[in-house]
């Protein structure tokens, strides 16, 4: 057995290429089948068209499924749902730079393996109970609710409540409920990001930069923040397609406003309908792409 | 020199990191307009120190001057000192025309004047035409000369400099070594050049000090240094010594007080040979021999002492000795230093 196993092992040992190859076969193959497979079905689909009389998909390919995605309701449901990808991603960079760069630059090496672990702890515990949690949280008589009240600023939660658009009955069935949500449930994938990018930039980098007159400020602008660029978009990429294609938040919190992840639901469910849906997860698809490419225009990924 | 303000005085100056004395009551006076070497094997505070000039640690305790004024509190952007890092510390995001003008960029100088004097510098370190690159696609010796723009471009009084041949091959480092020397004539500025390289010390430096534990031993020209170490620790780190101590320093002096030989200063005879009358003698065998091309060294066994160390031109090719044979030791007692016991 030896005899052979060295013979294969010093056959493979001079032929790199075809050990790579035989090591990637299942998963290309894999990736090939499942994932690519699936996804032309899902866009063969969203060019097939529901008869409205008979409820059966016709199976000729056409764009009236794109055209019914353009009518008013569903142009509602993909711009809330980007609104609320944008200001998700936004609010979580905000928070997330800070604390990873506290982690990256300045924790100790116990502390920053506590922190670590304090960003991921919430991720081992089930998605759908840490979001069932937040209605608890937000409810009227939730714990914030009676926080808020207890420190006398119970006025200006009514306030809040009472605008427009973000407003509502309570925080839980609010829009902004549905984002505190969205941004607690997606802030480990900003953070990490970030992190693991701000920790891999030099000291002597900073160091070189004041030595050449640069306050802290414009260090800031000119190396870290251009060098941690990777590491947002990255980060983004997570917190704007996760935000992009979830139903169980903008379900479980917030009104009956419709996000696009919810709208494939009902179309592939119930309504039967799914090429609508098909259609409906093609724009996800859509914005990423546009929106990769407008970052690596902005040079995000030049310091790669 | 003397009488003027020194560019950078550092008095009873300490760095403590915890228990340990990095830096330990260091006193220099380094003058204007001088090729300045700390010399010292790592771990002996030269690079501390030199981050103590920059700014970028602050003295536990003790005053550095800066062209006469005080120091203690400036952050590195509001000093008139710029650093040539050990790994360069190239802004990896930037053309190396972005890097060599950031300093300018910085004190917003406008864009056509920037363009001229990158390209001036450019000119100067020798590396017209790559502008346009990433750091990432130069040479190793490139980034170096990137790098000493960069720092150069600001006219700092002070440029500091922490091994930045250190990750160079030799011929290259010989070559910059020059280069640098006449970089540093021609632009007049006071470099400070952190090394643990004894011959890049020597070779370049109007003078030197050499560091051990934190402190400094000796401050001096490299003649100086060389030929009148101060300590034993000087001699041997120095280029090579044999230092003397004990019995046979006694024997052959008359006093116990250690002292110091170049290995170059010896001249290896038969055993039994004349030795001129004044001269040193001392029996051995030798142990090693080192084939050096120039040159030899030996290593040769002495009675009651630690082994010699002699070096002998190659004049002959044939005229090596061979390990196990008799020899005996000669040299002049004019070439003995004097060693401070510590």
């Amino acid at each position: 057995m030896s005899g052979l196993g060295r013979r294969l092992s010093t056959f493979l040992y001079r032929r790199p290429r075809l050990a790579l190859s035989l090591l990637l076969a299942f998963p290309l193959l894999g990736f090939a089948v499942f994932y690519l497979g699936s996804l032309s079905a899902l866009v063969l689909q969203s060019f097939f068209h529901l008869d409205g009389f008979t409820g059966q998909v016709v199976r000729r390919l056409t764009l009236a499924t794109y055209g019914d995605l353009l009518t008013r309701a569903n142009l509602d449901i993909v711009a809330r749902t980007v609104v609320m990808a944008a200001l998700v991603t936004v609010a979580a960079a905000t928070l997330a730079f800070p604390l990873a760069y506290s982690m990256a630059r300045y924790a100790s090496p116990r502390m920053k393996a506590l922190l670590y672990l304090a960003v991921l702890l919430p991720l081992w515990s089930s998605y759908l109970v840490r979001v069932y949690s937040w209605k608890l949280i937000l409810a009227k008589e939730g714990v914030l609710g009676w926080v808020i009240d207890a420190v006398g600023l119970g006025w200006a939660l009514e306030r809040l409540l009472a605008l427009p658009v973000i407003g509502g009955p309570s925080l839980s069935v609010s829009p902004m409920g549905t984002f505190l949500a969205f941004l607690y449930v997606w802030l480990p994938y900003m953070i990490l990001p970030v992190a693991a990018a701000l920790e891999r930039i030099p000291d002597t980098l900073l160091e070189a930069s004041s030595d050449l007159g640069a306050h802290p400020w414009t260090t800031f602008r000119h190396v870290t923040l251009p060098l941690a660029l990777p590491g947002l978009a990255a980060g983004s990429i997570f917190t704007f397609s996760l935000t992009l294609g979830d139903f169980v938040v903008p379900g479980t919190l917030g009104n009956s406003a419709l996000f696009i992840g919810q709208a494939v639901l009902a179309h592939q469910g119930t309504a039967g309908n799914v090429p609508l849906a098909a259609a409906f997860t093609a724009v996800p698809m859509a914005v990423m792409g546009v929106y990769l490419l407008a970052v690596r225009r902005l040079g995000a990924f030049d310091a790669l | 020199m003397s009488g003027s303000v020194p560019a950078v005085r550092l008095t009873r100056v300490s760095r403590r990191f915890g228990d340990v004395r990095a830096v330990d009551e260091v006193s220099l006076d380094i003058e204007d307009g001088e090729f300045f070497s700390m010399l010292g094997p790592s771990g002996s505070g030269k690079t501390t120190c030199l981050r103590l000039i920059a700014g970028f640690e602050e003295p536990s305790t003790g005053k550095i001057e800066l062209h006469g004024v005080e120091a203690a509190g400036l952050p590195p952007y509001e000093r008139d000192v710029n650093t040539v890092f050990q790994d360069y510390a190239l802004f990896p995001h930037m053309s190396v025309e972005e890097n060599v003008g950031y300093g300018l960029m910085i004190r917003r100088v406008p864009r056509a004047e920037r363009e001229r004097r990158v390209q001036e510098m450019l000119d100067l370190v020798r590396l017209p035409g790559v502008g346009g690159r990433r750091p990432a696609q130069l040479s190793g010796g490139q980034r170096q000369r990137v790098a000493l723009a960069r720092a150069l471009i600001n006219h700092p009084r002070v440029l500091l400099l922490d091994e930045p041949l250190g990750a160079l091959d030799l011929k290259l480092r010989e070559q910059m070594q020059v280069e640098l020397k006449a970089i540093q004539q021609r632009v007049g500025i006071t470099f400070v050049y952190v090394t643990h390289d004894q011959e890049e010390a020597l070779a370049m430096s109007d003078r030197l000090a050499v560091f051990c534990e934190g402190r400094v031993e000796q401050v001096g020209t490299p003649a100086e240094v060389y030929e009148r170490p101060a300590t034993a620790f000087v001699a041997d780190f120095v280029g090579v010594s044999n230092v003397v101590v004990g019995l046979l320093a006694e024997t052959l002096t008359g006093s116990p007080r250690p002292f110091s030989i170049r290995p170059e200063k010896i001249r290896m005879l038969e055993a039994g040979a004349a030795v001129p009358d004044g001269q040193c003698a001392v029996e051995g065998r030798v142990q090693d021999a080192v084939y050096l091309g120039s040159h030899t060294r030996y290593v040769i066994d002495v009675e009651r002492a630690a082994p010699f160390t002699v070096i002998e031109q190659n004049r002959d090719a044939t005229a090596m000795t061979r390990p196990g044979r008799a020899v005996r030791l000669a040299w002049s007692a004019d070439h003995h230093r004097s060693l401070v016991e510590r």
